[in-house]
């Protein structure tokens, strides 16, 4: 299918592009901008004048609970939501059920993933067996089979000596490690250790429980030489240690969560349970400082940390709730409230977004450069909308930002070539 | 959006009794001075007022607690209300039936008001949000959030003795992190206009920016201590020792426990309080529990007066129209 995008404003942070011209695409990859390639008949228009096209999403953190917790969501239905919220690339972490721990599991998701067909799925592998902290997993069989790096998803290694030699044998295998650091024991707890905490009786979780465990990592990996990215950090000390680690010339990489950069402890109030997240809401001066990171560079990428809940998981007093929320289809918009409160510029946030989590992943994507798969994002950046439940496409319904006005809307969603999303289509 | 919203109507009134956080002094007043109403009908032969008479309240607990549902359940009987006790443990009795479940199948049995003990901060909102609009809900007491009816017979207790607030001083010692009791006292004070709140406690049993709740904070007792009107202590859970946060019962008593010699340094009439169950020697000298400066057992008295009258109020004004004062 030849496709010619035509008029719109062409951001590609990559190419450090910025301009108003058109895109044309054959064959699933990007063939011309500005010009057409010889011989280029077009067989589909599509008008982006007063939008914006960029490079598709790349999102290095969502849950999509296929295999294992189908009632949850499926590949499938957040495929489609990915789609429509421009994210032609998610990123998977190892905590399925079953783990992705062997090359099985890998085969499972690539298979289920090409056959909704709407957004790319790569995996991480797990760190060690079953993430259990205890025995390595088969990280060599994982790279192998396509994994593009290792974790243990959420959990923390509690045993230095197990993570040492994780990292070690990862480095072996050239292999990026993904940390989401929260101490195991001090982690538990339901919200952040602060006055809001106090106020509604929630067990805290204090910044210490973040910061220890990537001041232990960071000491661990100083000698090694092993790529590491400290994934959904939460608070401004654990900004300023990574910031720290990468001026000493660590190779280290960080991201955080949209959402922790719009909302804080105080939308605890009310108990709503759709704030229930892991790591925790924090105080304003650590979403500041999140925002500042973003801006600088040391958070490298932004992500949704999409988690789709069924509605009985959310319906149950705080505690009782599990930790989470659906992001797919905000994380565009919300991103876009960064540029237009000025905390850094279009292009620097699109960069986030496209080809900043494309390096941390040691991909050559998330550009349009001539030959690229033609994963594109078209989006109004002044369509104003509101979120509510039949908008969104996530089997998860569980957003905080229900009901919120939001700018910004995509309208296109290229995935290899083929429009995956068309939002006129919809209307 | 905040908990004050969810217990009162568009004009106010309370519907349910969840938290003190938000509420007006007029609320507590208004409580206070049912409560004292009420209080003599203990006294009389016949202790029944026909108030709730055809009401059905439901203790809905699901976490044990022996007095506070008795008191809960009497308070119901002298108001005429017939009253059913449902026990439920959360870790064994209710697996595979959500929280939801177990109160649209009591809600069923067309009942009138729930009270609720539930071991999560935000239980009683959470059941206050979805049950049927016609119910009532009490917070019995829910997590470390909140016990706003221990508070009010609290506060009921000081007022008959000292109904000063603003020239008060009170000091709530002991284990103030996992207290819902100290944290709904503390708002009830603040609210009544105490002239100094102080908490006395080791860091470990101290919540982050405690004094963001308008407390003064002392890690002293002597010290602490010093020219109160009101002390009251908190129970201390044998837990705290597991989960490191103290050394060992006696260390604590040496360090934060009430004996007569420490009492000394409060005023001379100053009352010794507790929100019950006592361990003796760990938290409180037997002979300061038992001695002239307590009022202990007149807490638990006062509390079925209190409950009366929030029970009586909440009800009220769920069975007036909305028009009525519009």
């Amino acid at each position: 299918m030849r496709i010619a995008i035509r008029g719109g404003r062409v951001i590609d942070p990559a190419q450090q592009l910025d301009t108003v011209t058109d895109l044309f695409i054959a064959a699933g990859r990007i063939a011309g901008i500005g010009e057409p390639p010889a011989d280029f008949v077009a067989e589909q228009l599509i008008d982006a004048t007063g939008r914006i096209v960029c490079p598709g999403l790349i999102d290095l953190c969502a849950r999509l609970r296929e295999p294992g917790q189908e009632h949850k969501a499926t590949i499938a239905s957040e495929a489609r939501a990915a789609a429509a919220g421009g994210i032609t690339t998610v990123v998977c972490p190892p905590d399925t059920d079953p783990v992705i721990d062997e090359p099985a599991v890998v085969e499972l998701i690539r298979r289920r993933a090409k056959a909704a067909g709407q957004t790319r799925v790569l995996t991480l592998g797990a760190l060690t067996h079953r993430l259990r902290g205890e025995h390595l997993a088969e990280m060599a069989a994982l790279r192998d089979a396509g994994c593009l790096g290792v974790s243990d998803g959420g959990r923390t290694i509690a045993s230095s000596r197990v993570l040492r030699r994780a990292l070690e044998y990862a480095a072996t295998f050239n292999l990026t490690v993904f940390l989401t650091p929260l101490d195991p024991e001090l982690g538990q707890g339901l919200a952040h250790e602060g006055q809001v905490a106090t106020r509604l009786g929630l067990s805290g979780i204090p910044v210490a429980a973040e910061t220890g465990i990537i001041a232990r990592d960071l000491e661990l990996i100083r000698d090694l030489g092993v790529r590491v990215h400290f994934g959904r950090l939460s608070s401004a000390r654990a900004v300023e240690l990574v910031a720290r680690a990468r001026a000493d010339g660590l190779p280290v990489s960080a991201d955080t969560a949209i959402h922790h950069l719009h909302l804080s402890e105080i939308d605890l109030s009310g108990f709503d349970s759709r704030c229930h997240l892991r790591p925790p809401l924090r105080g304003l001066r650590d979403l500041e400082a999140l925002r500042a990171g973003l801006a600088s560079g040391v958070l490298g990428a932004l992500c949704s940390d999409h988690q789709p809940h069924e509605p009985d998981a959310k319906q149950a007093p705080f505690g009782d709730t599990e930790p989470g929320l659906s992001g797919l289809e905000t994380l565009l918009a919300l991103s876009l409230r960064l540029a237009r409160d000025g905390v850094l510029p279009l292009s620097t946030l699109l960069e986030r977004l496209t080809c900043g989590p494309a390096r941390i992943l040691g991909l050559d994507s998330g550009h349009l450069g001539i030959g690229a798969s033609a994963d594109v994002c078209i989006f109004d950046p002044d369509a104003e909308w509101r979120l509510t439940p039949d908008t969104l496409r996530s089997q998860g319904q569980n957003s905080p930002f229900l009901g919120w006005s939001l700018q910004g809307q995509v309208t296109h969603t290229l995935f290899e070539g083929r429009l995956v999303y068309a939002r006129d289509a919809h209307d | 959006m905040s908990t004050t919203h969810v217990q009162l109507d568009p004009q106010g009134r309370l519907l349910h009794f969840l938290t003190v956080e938000g509420l007006t002094r007029r609320h507590l007043t208004e409580i206070l001075d049912t409560a004292e109403s009420l209080h003599s009908v203990a006294e009389r032969r016949v202790k029944k007022l026909p108030t709730l008479h055809g009401k059905t309240v439901v203790n809905l607990f699901f976490e044990a607690s022996t007095r506070t549902r008795t008191t809960f359940e009497l308070a119901a009987k002298r108001l005429s209300a017939d009253v059913l006790n449902l026990n439920i443990a959360t870790s064994s009795a209710v697996k595979g039936e959500s929280l939801l479940d177990t109160l649209r199948n009591i809600e069923a049995m067309q009942c009138d008001m729930f009270v609720v003990r539930h071991v999560q901060s935000g239980a009683a909102e959470f059941i206050a949000r979805h049950v049927k609009p016609h119910i009532a809900v009490l917070n019995a007491g829910d997590g470390r959030h909140a016990h706003p009816t221990q508070a009010m017979l609290d506060v009921f207790t000081i007022r008959r003795h000292k109904p000063d607030f603003p020239n008060l001083q009170v000091a709530i010692v002991g284990d103030i992190l996992h207290s819902r009791v100290a944290r709904s006292l503390i708002h009830a004070l603040s609210i009544l206009g105490t002239g100094a709140i102080r908490v006395i406690a080791p860091r470990t049993l101290l919540p982050a920016h405690v004094e963001n709740l308008g407390v003064q904070v002392f890690h002293d007792l002597a010290y602490g201590l010093r020219d109160v009107d009101v002390v009251v202590m908190l129970r201390l859970q044998r837990e705290r020792m597991e989960s490191a946060l103290l050394p060992s019962e006696q260390e604590f008593f040496q360090r934060y426990g009430l004996t007569g010699e420490r009492l000394a340094l409060a005023r001379p009439d100053a009352l010794v309080m507790h929100p019950g169950p006592i361990n003796r020697g760990v938290e409180i000298d037997s002979r300061v529990a038992d001695g002239p400066q307590s009022v202990i057992l007149e807490q638990v008295t006062n509390g079925i007066a209190v409950r009366m009258a929030i029970m009586s109020i909440t009800l009220g004004n769920h069975a007036r129209p909305l028009e009525e004062t519009a």
